[in-house]
């Protein structure tokens, strides 16, 4: 066991971790941050993102010992200080961009790291930097509306499917 | 996932020196070796994070020659590697962004999974792989499917590209996995073509000598229609049969030339 270090979502923390203790398992079993979730374990469906110095990770896939000193942000990071839903988060929730939910974390971490790079994204563009997350529900439609939402863009404006 | 001790060393000095335990194995962006760990297809006592390491990071130009760091991300290089846009087009293309913030061209190259991308651009630049302990040609490299030159211990920490006057990438993804069914890079140079195929044979990444010979007497996508990869030795799966990848692998190269 070694003791690692880090931020998440602005506060310094820090425990005891196996070399092969996961990121992920660090956040939700170490620091009961749960909001960040494991859907495949495999990296490929994107339940799991998180961003680690403002990048876009599968923390299912990352050691918890190798972004030991970074900045983590996951989920509950954000929401707005007085705890009301953050951009995006409200756009997922005016545009019902979820049906399940069980996506939806990876899907808001993934939407604010490409608002991030690119303010301003076309449909097309949201869905190629989404590709990496999956919705067994399907609810892609509303996803991509919600991001169009969230970054002040005509969510009416893509084409009914 | 078995355990194992995890060392992150600061300079390639100390990594060379970690990697000489018995059991120890070179981590780079994990996004392959730490699935293949959780099924345990793989179970290294230690792992050498090599992430760490400022000096094998980044992307620098002088004159014709692209220089990669091995522990670069294919984020970084599809955003940094201006000068050879083909490069950064295929790094922008492999997984999906979350992936690219993790993998590296190090990575890839040193585990040279069949259908991975980079080795294809490798191998059509005639590019050369820097180690910790040598240079290698890119001819040299490559020995087969997830085989390669590099001994024990020994770990890429950079790649040097020469610059193709024109070269473009072609990949017919696999939907699910975004990995290549058949994938070609074309690079033309003063002295001639170089093509290499990612995604199709059992041996994996190689190149095409006929294509290239006709690309270099005539550089159009015409020039090659007429050639065709023997299916033997091609791989075939419930993804697309020995003769369709033999097929799809000439479409690629004909898109590559047309896109150059």
């Amino acid at each position: 066991m070694t003791k690692v270090a880090m931020t998440v979502n602005g506060k310094a923390v820090s425990g005891e971790v196996e070399g092969r203790t996961l990121l992920s398992a660090f956040l939700r079993e170490g620091q009961g941050l749960t909001g960040t979730h494991v859907g495949c374990d495999t990296s490929q469906c994107g339940a799991c993102v998180v961003h680690v110095d403002g990048k876009a990770v599968k923390s299912c896939t990352v050691f918890a010992a190798d972004v030991a000193g970074s900045s983590v942000k996951t989920i509950e990071g954000m929401a707005n200080a007085d705890g009301s839903l953050g951009v995006i988060q409200q756009a997922f929730q005016d545009h019902h961009g979820l049906q399940c939910g069980f996506c939806t974390p990876g899907m808001v971490m993934s939407s604010a790291a490409l608002l991030a790079e690119n303010p301003k994204p076309s449909e097309q563009e949201i869905r190629e930097y989404l590709e990496g997350n999956i919705c067994r529900c399907t609810g892609y439609h509303n996803i991509v509306k919600a991001v169009l939402a969230a970054s002040g863009q005509d969510a009416n404006a893509i084409a009914a499917e | 996932m078995h355990n194992f001790d995890f060392v992150k060393p600061a300079s390639v000095a100390e990594a060379v020196k970690a990697l000489s335990a018995d059991g120890a194995q070179a981590l780079s962006g994990g996004q392959t070796l730490m699935p293949t760990m959780k099924q345990r297809l793989a179970a290294p006592t230690m792992l050498v994070s090599l992430t760490g390491i400022a000096e094998m990071k980044g992307v620098k130009v002088d004159g014709r020659t692209l220089t990669i760091g091995a522990a670069t991300t294919h984020a970084t290089v599809a955003k940094e590697a201006a000068a050879y846009p083909a490069l950064a087009n295929l790094a922008g293309g492999i997984g999906d962004p979350a992936v690219r913030n993790r993998g590296t061209i190090g990575g890839s190259l040193a585990n040279n999974d069949p259908s991975a991308c980079y080795p294809s651009a490798v191998l059509a630049s005639g590019a050369t792989v820097v180690t910790s302990k040598r240079e290698i040609a890119a001819d040299d490299y490559f020995q087969g499917m997830f085989s390669t030159a590099l001994e024990e211990g020994e770990f890429i920490t950079a790649v040097r590209f020469p610059i193709p006057d024109r070269a473009a990438y072609a990949k017919f993804d696999q939907p699910a996995s975004r990995f290549a069914l058949a994938g070609a890079f074309v690079a033309r140079f003063a002295g001639g073509v170089r093509v290499a195929i990612t995604g199709a044979s059992e041996g994996g990444v190689f190149r095409w000598a006929e294509a290239e010979a006709a690309l270099s007497s005539n550089y159009s996508a015409d020039a090659i229609k007429g050639l065709s990869l023997d299916p033997s030795g091609m791989i075939g799966d419930l993804h697309g049969t020995q003769a369709y990848r033999a097929n799809l692998a000439r479409v690629m190269v004909q898109r590559a030339v047309a896109a150059s």
